[in-house]
């Protein structure tokens, strides 16, 4: 149990260090766009290493203690959130961004704008 | 056809889902039964939505190609994620939305690159032209090379993608 309890906290680690990058960046950047990168990106890739030590924990036990329903139905229904996550979260993002742009929100600094440049013809 | 397929495929999430009994392997008599009757329900309304006229998704290479992509997909999501960190701590941005052209035929594996290219931090899919297949990318980041010519280079913001994407759903 204590190999996979120190594989639990690590990544448990690994995910709250990029969640917290994310509310840093959510705080500092400029714009919409910018803030949809660190809000959504940084907290997908810290939620899946949260999730990814749930499913250590239920599969360990499950594992090594035999059938265990109540740790078996935790393991699968967090593979399963994981999955939900990563399919909606992009999707999610990308809906906010081009509702943003369709409103008329100017990514701040922009080098260039092509969709921009659509718009106008 | 199709309504075989939805069935069969909403039968298996219910079941996955409802993992956690014991009297038929991992299920409850009374769990089987209702998961089939609702897949078929299922099946029945949603025949002509969840599936397309094609059915080349059923092809195992397909799915099997699909899982291979998520390993080089995961590191370049670990790799782009450190850069965006550093970016969210130093506060050096350099936005920009560009057109990529990634050369893709059918729906889904536009969206499959869409997707990729959302989930992979310092990137954005903002919009989408359908007459030609064109992706609109908000980059966190651009690199100064690519506002050279037109038809932007879509390999500094999604590497291989579209070709997995290719390889994957077409």
């Amino acid at each position: 149990m204590g190999v996979l309890n120190t594989i639990s906290y690590v990544f448990i680690g690994i995910g709250l260090f990029f969640n917290l990058v994310g509310v840093i960046g959510l705080h500092r950047f400029p714009d919409m766009y910018t803030r949809l990168h660190a809000a959504t990106k940084c907290t997908t890739f810290g939620s899946i290493f949260i999730i990814t030590a749930v499913i250590v924990q239920s599969a360990g036990i499950w594992a090594l203690e035999g059938a265990y329903p109540s740790q078996s139905v935790m393991c699968i229904h967090a593979v399963l959130a994981l999955v939900a996550l990563l399919v909606t979260n992009a999707t999610g993002a990308h809906a906010m961004a081009r509702a943003a742009h369709r409103s008329g929100e100017k990514p701040a600094k922009a080098v260039v704008d092509d969709l921009q440049e659509k718009e106008n013809d | 056809m199709s309504f075989l397929i939805t069935a069969t495929v909403a039968y298996l999430i219910y079941l996955v889902l409802t993992i956690g009994g014991s009297a038929v392997l991992l299920w409850n008599r009374a769990e089987l039964v209702i998961g089939a009757v609702c897949a078929v329900a299922a099946g029945a309304l949603l025949k002509n939505r969840f599936i397309g006229k094609n059915l080349r998704m059923l092809n195992p290479a397909r799915w099997f190609a699909f899982l291979v992509y998520l390993f080089p997909f995961f590191f370049a999501m670990a790799k782009a994620n450190i850069d965006v960190a550093y970016r969210v701590i130093t506060g050096r941005i350099n936005p920009a939305i560009v057109k990529i052209n990634p050369n893709l035929k059918n729906d889904l594996s536009l969206t499959i690159l869409a997707n990729s290219i959302t989930l992979t931090p310092g990137t954005l899919s903002v919009d989408v032209d359908e007459k030609t297949n064109e992706l609109y990318v908000h980059w966190i980041n651009i690199d100064p090379k690519v506002l050279k010519d037109m038809p932007r280079d879509y390999h500094p913001i999604c590497d291989s993608f579209p070709d997995w994407a290719r390889r994957i759903a077409e």
